[in-house]
């Protein structure tokens, strides 16, 4: 192992977190001096959250199950559809060279479609609810896993297929051995794209047209003056999203660290 | 020679192709014929971008030719025929880097074969080529020449009896050239496989060869065929030292030059001792660090 120097590589997390342990201080003291309702300060949301989520019998409340369950839920719902489609259809466009000349302006299209565009069409076809959401988070996206999909398995290198062509591996065996693996960093690229994407989807859909989530709940409160209310559902949105994405990372680190090494 | 290894193994007959690339068109084999004995190693040796590989690829079914036929044990080759070895010269892109020593090598077992016969067959490859200790580690953390040695262990856990090489050592230090030169001596002895072995490395093609095909700058037709009189069991510096093979690498330079300047100017010219590393090699036009790029490509 290297001489460690200064100690900067086991302090920095600390210094990091620490940084942002400061901030959140700083936040509370500047909230208790200007005593502004719009404003709470942190420990005033936290305790907020706590009390809403977190104080059930089994830890979370029946709020919290009415809240966080279901928008954490279409999330990942949204979108894993979101890439078992994509995934599937990019393969296909990839290794079709047809397939992609013909759908390559569709898909350009429908790719820049800014997808909340949707949410009022997604109204009227399956009524405000968990349907609607599904469909506005995988339509939303879909784009980025299935266009680095199919550049991923369009990319394979010519004399890895040829070695598959001469040692006659075929079909799925082709795809699981060559294919996949192939395109796995771009797979892996566009799926975190999407699942950013998702939740910002998840929140504006629930914002706009919902009856239960988080975003719906951040509406009500604002709705009906509760700021720390409003405050403690932006702070949980922030951790359900740092939370899904680190969960991704992991997932991601372990998957493709094999393929790295 | 063994009776039951005689009989001819390629047949190349009167074949052409072309490269069309929008309203240019490329001819790069014209009409081009050409013979191996079951058991005979050929080298085709022939200035860079003259059509070697081409001629390897529609050996190997990955191309039919525009015109003419490819006969292997006399059946016209339609896609890849059975019992076929294939190792490239870029074994960064031919090996799969996600997957393991073994499993590289395992790639190259038909489907259908059970577990057990596959594990056996793998076993036996890397202990041909000399890697049975690195089954577990991956393409990536070997060495050039270790990596091209996986390639051949993956043609051999096939057995095939034609092995097929398109500049398999082009890519690898003088050194690990040797070393390889001399392992695939061995293994095409103990596996009896005909090899045909594409090269434009004059000294290579002789070491190797029990014949070496020599041919023009594209469109590639046979220049000369020349046989090599060397016992089979060669050595890296007796044999390169004898008259048999001094004699014939003036011969083939010589065929190999008159080749170039009859093709005229716009073929390039015959870069002399461009592998300076293996001493008074006459080489030709290379195409500079091609592979010795891409093995530093990671993927």
């Amino acid at each position: 192992m290297e001489p460690r120097v200064g100690g900067g590589l086991v302090t920095r997390p600390l210094v990091r977190w620490g940084v942002f342990a400061l901030v959140v201080v700083v936040w509370e003291l500047v909230a208790r001096a200007a005593g502004s309702a719009f404003f709470p300060p942190p420990t005033a949301i936290a305790q907020v959250g706590w009390r809403t989520w977190f104080s059930g019998p089994a830890v979370l409340t029946e709020a919290a199950w009415a809240d966080v369950v279901p928008s954490v839920l279409r999330v990942v719902v949204g979108w894993g559809l979101s890439a078992v489609i994509g995934i599937a259809v990019g393969l296909l466009l990839g290794r079709s060279r047809r397939a992609g000349e013909y759908l390559a302006p569709l898909l350009a299209f429908a790719r820049a479609l800014p997808p909340p565009v949707l949410i009022p069409v997604f109204v009227i076809l399956f009524a405000a609810g968990t349907p609607m959401q599904l469909a506005v988070i995988v339509f939303g996206t879909v784009w980025p896993v299935l266009l680095n999909t199919a550049d991923g398995a369009r990319g394979v290198d010519p004399v890895t297929m040829d070695t598959a062509e001469v040692y006659r591996v075929t079909g799925f065996r082709r795809l699981r051995r060559v294919i996949l693996p192939a395109a796995a960093p771009r797979i892996v690229a566009g799926l975190r794209v999407s699942l950013s994407l998702a939740l910002i989807l998840m929140v504006v859909s629930e914002l706009m047209a919902s009856t239960s989530g988080l975003g719906h709940q951040l509406v009500v409160a604002q709705r009906g003056f509760d700021f720390p209310a409003m405050w403690a559902a932006i702070v949980l949105l922030g951790v359900v999203g740092y939370a899904l994405n680190a969960a991704l990372l992991g997932v991601e680190r372990r998957a493709l660290g094999r393929s790295t090494g | 020679m063994r009776g039951d290894l005689v009989g001819s193994m390629v047949e190349v007959d009167d074949v052409a192709v072309a490269f069309r690339d929008g309203r240019s068109t490329t001819t790069v084999l014209d009409g081009l014929s050409l013979h191996v004995e079951r058991d005979e190693v050929v080298c085709l040796l022939g200035p860079s971008g003259c059509g070697k590989s081409t001629l390897l690829r529609c050996l190997a079914g990955l191309r039919a030719p525009d015109r003419g036929e490819v006969r292997l044990r006399g059946e016209p080759v339609r896609g890849v025929p059975d019992g076929l070895g294939v190792v490239f010269q870029d074994y960064g892109r031919s090996l799969l880097p996600w997957s393991t020593v073994a499993r590289n090598v395992e790639f190259g077992l038909a489907a259908d074969l059970d577990r057990s016969t596959r594990r056996a067959r793998t076993e036996e490859a890397l202990e041909a080529v000399g890697l049975a200790d690195a089954a577990g580690r991956r393409p990536g953390q070997l060495s050039g020449g270790m990596q091209q040695r996986v390639a051949i262990a993956r043609a051999l856990a096939r057995r095939p009896d034609l092995l097929l090489m398109d500049e398999p050592f082009a890519s690898v230090d003088a050194l690990t050239r040797a070393d390889l030169e001399d392992l695939l001596v061995r293994v095409r002895r103990e596996y009896a496989m005909t090899v045909v072995l594409v090269t434009h490395d004059i000294d290579e093609s002789i070491y190797l060869a029990d014949r070496v095909v020599v041919l023009s700058p594209r469109p590639a037709a046979v220049v000369a065929d020349l046989a090599v009189g060397l016992p089979r069991e060669r050595d890296q510096i007796a044999t390169r030292e004898s008259e048999v093979f001094v004699h014939l690498r003036a011969q083939a330079a010589e065929l190999l030059r008159s080749g170039l300047s009859r093709s005229g100017a716009h073929h390039g010219h015959p870069g002399v001792g461009e592998r300076g590393e293996r001493g008074p090699v006459v080489g030709v036009g290379d195409d500079p660090g091609d592979g010795v790029q891409r093995e530093h490509l990671e993927r």
